[in-house]
């Protein structure tokens, strides 16, 4: 203490602002006052991440497109423009696009965090459901950042994707000229998603990540017993199994970024194209709207859906097996928004759920998976008819939630958390 | 701690180990950027055969010239032909795509990114195929482009190659074993039957060379992304031990 009075000069800076602007206030409500529970696991790491994440996509593309060029004829030199002859411009570009598969892998190990730990069960569901809106909207950012580059899967795969809504009957056709803005895909459309990638977007998923964490703080978070801590409180009206997420979590996730990092820079120094799923290889060829590439497929964390597309192969009906395919792959996204209301156990955390919603679970992350690799690979006989399965169990573990989590006995749940 | 680490470690591995299969090649190599004598030999068979068809139009001379650690002034005088061109120029041919695919059926491909769509097996296995064929329109064709419309450029290096048949004692791509002499036999064996001016095995390295030098074109970044890797992991791993200690210090008196 070289000053003594410094200490008070702060705190008298500090007044005069809380007089004019809750900022002391607001740092207690979000961080030094905000008890979370002490038995976080390695699951809870991934908000953190996403938040990171979300500040390196920003950052790296706001320096992005100061060299980049959103036309048709400059879009794809101006990249190599940046990986070449930009001061570290490749590394700002390999942050970007390895940044953006890492959204995805944290995204979804921290939305199968919720289903593990039932996180979207009341109180939660509105963080459940704003987080599932920044995850559609991260879905429509990612996909129209991944035609800015012009190259040839960039283009296919935005015809793949757009072609989508024209299976729609009666507006389909109009709707998909609509999004393109053109007959085909060109510059029109590249511009346009280049204005929705670069502000609209983002600004919209800024405003619903803030709105994700209010709603968080304001029921507080969940733990993986699944137990409320504001049940148990001591005299002062602390919650006995909370801490302070500051310094208690500001430190420990510190190491979790740490280690996220490290990988992340192995990938971006070492393994940029991902083995060519970050970046496929055909995209390293400008967009050529004569030729098509051999094989289109989608950025690998599409894949699962473009899977399910894919696997609807019959028509019912009046209704033409494409136009079904992507109501069962909207399908398959829109569920999710009502899970709150399909979980009817007692219990939240899959520590007391019963052995069908545990099986249930298991069956589904696995289809998951199986159902992304499909989606990245040519599709043969068996592999549809694998997809096909894959498809009616990712279906079957949230519609039949409301029978199998009712029907099902469940374990006693503690009082405190168990570590 | 360590499970944790584990943990993550293992969530990212599927997208590093499942790298998406290119279609084998008769001929493999592994690149090395690092070499810089192989990149200047490449560099300098790419401008005296190549250049005249394929530009590299996103890669600068002097950006090159850096890399490879050749003087500006040497650059200039022996690997810059055309007047129109200047030491911080891309590297743009003077042919017109009109032109070219009038003479070839179709414009030769620019270069630059060559490497990164068809990976260096295929450069390298397309550059020793070629072989003399009547029935083509150029009398060349080439084991791993079928119908290439480019001629043998590299023919007076490499000499007459022709597909031969021929027996071996040892497994060849796409040889029979035949029963009777316990030989195998194929019909689709490149041989030099007139010899260029260089060996094979000369011309084999020339190829690697040149192969190679497209590797670096690619993506010349990964030069600076190998030099500056170890420092931002050294970096992150400090960080992250001094974070660790931080954590165990404060999360002592939770119990």
């Amino acid at each position: 203490m070289a000053n003594p009075n410094k200490a008070k000069a702060e705190k008298g800076l500090m007044r005069w602002v809380d007089d004019r602007f809750p900022a002391t206030q607001m740092v207690q409500d979000h961080l030094t006052k905000y008890y979370a529970p002490k038995n976080f696991n390695f699951f809870y790491i991934f908000g953190v991440l996403a938040l990171l994440i979300l500040v390196n996509q920003i950052l790296t593309g706001v320096w992005l497109t100061m060299s980049y060029n959103p036309s048709g004829e400059g879009a794809f030199a101006s990249i190599e423009y940046i990986m070449r002859d930009v001061e570290y411009g490749w590394l700002l570009r390999y942050m970007h696009s390895t940044g953006a598969s890492a959204f995805f892998v944290v995204i979804y190990l921290h939305m199968f965090r919720a289903l593990l730990y039932g996180s979207y069960k009341a109180p939660r569901e509105l963080v459940w459901i704003f987080g599932m809106t920044i995850y559609l909207l991260l879905m429509a950012e990612a996909f129209m950042g991944y035609l800015l580059p012009w190259g040839q899967m960039s283009y296919w795969g935005a015809q793949v994707i757009i072609s989508l809504f024209a299976t729609i009957p009666f507006i389909g056709p109009d709707l998909a000229q609509w999004i393109r803005g053109d007959f085909l895909i060109s510059g029109i459309t590249l511009n346009r998603f280049f204005a929705l990638h670069v502000v609209a977007l983002p600004i919209v998923i800024l405003a619903l990540v803030v709105l994700h964490i209010i709603a968080l703080h304001e029921v507080g978070s969940n733990n993986p017993d699944g137990i409320n801590i504001k049940d148990k409180k001591d005299e002062s009206g602390k919650p006995l199994d909370g801490i302070p997420f500051h310094p208690y979590y500001t430190v420990k996730d510190l190491v979790g970024i740490a280690i996220f990092l490290f990988v992340f820079a192995v990938v971006i120094f070492y393994f940029p194209e991902g083995g060519g799923y970050f970046l496929e290889r055909p995209n390293f060829e400008p967009a050529n709207p004569m030729v098509t590439p051999d094989h289109i497929a989608p950025v690998w964390y599409f894949t699962p859906f473009y899977a399910i597309l894919r696997a609807i192969t019959f028509d019912i009906g009046p209704l033409q097996a494409e136009f079904l395919g992507v109501v069962f792959m909207g399908g398959a996204i829109a569920v999710l928004f009502v899970l709150p209301w399909l979980d009817r156990s007692p219990v939240r955390s899959m520590r007391y759920k019963g052995w069908m919603s545990r099986v249930m679970l298991l069956l589904f992350a696995i289809s998951f998976v199986i159902l992304g690799v499909l989606g990245a690979i040519p599709a043969t006989g068996l592999r549809t008819a694998v997809a096909q399965l894959c498809t009616v169990i990712y279906f079957a573990f949230f519609l039949l939630m409301p029978f199998y989590t009712k029907l099902e006995k469940t374990k006693p749940v503690p009082e405190r958390v168990t570590g | 701690m360590k499970k944790q680490l584990f943990a993550l470690l293992f969530a990212l591995v599927p997208f590093v180990a499942l790298a998406a299969p290119l279609p084998e090649q008769p001929h493999s190599m592994t690149p090395d950027i690092n070499d810089k004598e192989s990149l200047q030999r490449g560099m300098q068979l790419y401008v005296n055969y190549c250049m005249s068809c394929h530009s590299l139009e996103h890669q600068r001379f002097s950006r090159t010239a850096e890399d490879l650690g050749i003087p500006q002034d040497l650059m200039e005088e022996n690997l810059i032909f055309s007047s129109e061109l200047a030491y911080n120029d891309q590297m743009h041919i003077g042919m017109q795509p009109g032109d070219s695919e009038n003479w070839f059926g179709v414009a030769p491909p620019d270069l630059t990114l060559f490497n990164r769509i068809k990976g260096s097996d295929y450069i390298y296995s397309y550059l020793l195929g070629f072989y003399r064929d009547p029935s083509q329109p150029l009398g060349v064709n080439n084991n791993v482009l079928e119908a290439s419309a480019m001629p043998n450029v590299l023919e007076p290096l490499q000499g007459v190659q022709e597909m031969v048949c021929a027996e071996s004692d040892r497994p060849m791509d796409g040889a029979e074993l035949d029963p009777l002499t316990g030989k195998y036999q194929s019909c689709e064996v490149l041989q030099v039957t007139r010899p260029g001016s260089m060996e094979p095995e000369e011309f084999e390295e020339a190829m690697y060379d040149l192969t190679n030098f497209l590797v670096y074109v690619g993506e010349p970044s990964r030069l600076q992304a190998q030099a500056m890797a170890p420092k931002v992991l050294i970096f992150i791993f400090i960080f992250g031990v001094i974070a660790y200690l931080l954590k165990r210090e404060y999360w002592r008196d939770v119990h």
